[in-house]
């Protein structure tokens, strides 16, 4: 595969109103040199698989404040599976506890960063992924 | 053949939405199995309706396109739309938000929502925004919606590609020389006033009006009537006046193909693809995607630098080595 910009989805399932965050999360990753697609708030799984699908992602970020990310978070995983989109990468942020945290990387969320994670800690993590090895962002 | 290419063709005319999104990155990626799937697509595309949606930031373009995707669909019509925002003359970077307001019809399969980033292209599209409403029409989609980066005044690069241009306007960003002005404001076929509910609304109207007013319109390509464009009230975010803006656009259409507007624009919008793909093979011969030269010209970038040779020299040496 030649370079091309790598494609990340920032969603925030779930019902809480918090995207700052995700905003947060959106700009530090343009600012690496990642399209960026952001979809707002309140995103049913299938509403963030169906974006993930057509526009053709390499990651989904996933934003959750509101408690339901056990939930939300592997749904969405499974529900990229079935559309036959199992090798995009999904990783997760919010108030999670470290045992959910343990929980979810079991169920194939590759990540999870707590509050006041440093953002190039999210970069390094998807430029460091082996899957982006040979897909440097244009300008770097 | 390539049979990747092959299999990519046969499920983007399926209608297949991974093979739909894998398409388009590849092409605009610059990928050579999607320049053969594309080639191999030509023929089914070029029956939709591509509607153009162009306006200054913030004007409400993305909104009023949700609302015409929710009035298209209860027509029966399947929809596509590929939406751009501008990506960083930085980084490479971008923001693509245009999907945060157009979440109506955001799981419903006849609807497949594009976002692309400019990628350094300067007239409020991407150089493949046309490949990617090429794969859309070949999955057979009625109608296209392309939203443009919010433009200023002079880009205007949608006219070459949409059958039908939506220019949209708001209360408050000028007065009336503003819609005297050339570029923008000369490409509409349709002229839609949202936020109607804010006051100053019935002033952009009357000055687009009295603007249009002056104009003598060439006639169509067949000698008849020339289109006249209509000033639309919207207010988008309530969905008001949205089906009056749908089927103007189907009165566009109706006036392009009995006119033979509609064959002119198609045949101007192939032409120039093959300038556009010209160019662009003529530029990759010569430099990496980044911009920095290829290594077969090392040494003419020597002379170059070095004040030996002229920009006009290295170019003249490089199409007379160019091999496609």
């Amino acid at each position: 595969m030649t370079e091309r910009p790598i494609r990340v989805l920032v969603a925030k399932p779930g019902l809480d109103g918090h995207d700052r965050g995700a905003k947060v999360v959106a700009r530090a990753l343009r600012d690496a040199g990642f399209e960026v697609i952001y979809t707002g708030l309140r995103q049913t799984p299938q509403q963030i698989v169906a974006a993930a699908v057509q526009e053709d992602v390499d990651l989904v970020g996933l934003s959750c404040l509101s408690g339901a990310h056990m939930t939300l978070f592997p749904k969405i995983k499974q529900l990229l599976v079935t559309e036959g989109a199992e090798d995009v990468v999904v990783f997760g942020g919010g108030i999670i506890p470290d045992d959910d945290a343990a929980r979810l990387k079991a169920s194939g969320i590759e990540a999870v960063f707590g509050p006041g994670t440093d953002t190039r800690e999210i970069v390094r993590f998807i430029d460091q992924h082996p899957r982006f090895a040979a897909l440097r962002p244009v300008a770097a | 053949m390539d049979a990747t290419a092959a299999s990519l063709a046969d499920g983007v005319a399926r209608g297949d939405r991974r093979s739909i999104a894998r398409l388009i990155s590849l092409a605009e990626n610059d990928d050579p199995i999607g320049a053969e799937a594309l080639r191999i697509l030509h023929p089914r595309a070029g029956k939709a309706h591509v509607i153009g949606i162009t306006g200054s930031p913030g004007t409400g373009k993305s909104t009023l396109t949700d609302r015409l995707i929710e009035a298209a669909r209860r027509r029966g019509k399947t929809v596509g739309v590929v939406a751009v925002d501008p990506s960083s003359p930085y980084t490479g970077g971008a923001i693509l938000g245009d999907r945060i307001r157009m979440q109506s019809r955001s799981t419903d399969p006849a609807v497949f929502i594009r976002s692309m980033g400019t990628r350094g292209a300067l007239g409020g599209l991407s150089s493949h925004t046309a490949d990617a409403v090429k794969v859309l029409e070949a999955a057979g989609k009625d109608l296209v919606f392309v939203e443009t980066v919010g433009v200023g005044q002079a880009e205007v690069d949608v006219v070459r590609l949409a059958d039908t241009v939506v220019v949209v306007l708001v209360p408050n960003l000028g007065d009336d020389v503003q819609a005297v002005k050339a570029g923008l404001m000369e490409i509409a076929d349709l002229f839609v006033v949202n936020k109607g509910d804010l006051s100053g609304a019935d002033k952009v109207a009357a000055d687009v009006e009295a603007n249009l007013m002056l104009a003598h319109p060439p006639a169509a390509p067949d000698g008849g009537v020339p289109w006249s464009p209509p000033i639309l009230r919207t207010i988008a975010e309530r969905g008001e006046g949205v089906v009056a803006v749908l089927e103007a656009a189907a009165r566009h259409r109706a006036w392009s193909e009995t006119s033979g507007e509609w064959s002119r624009r198609r045949v101007r919008r192939v032409l120039d693809q093959v300038r556009a793909l010209l160019e662009r093979k003529v530029t990759l011969f010569a430099f990496e995607p980044d911009g920095t030269p290829r290594p077969a010209w090392k040494a003419l970038l020597g002379d170059l630098v070095a004040g030996r040779l002229s920009p006009q020299d290295a170019a003249g040496r490089l199409l007379a080595a160019f091999k496609p």
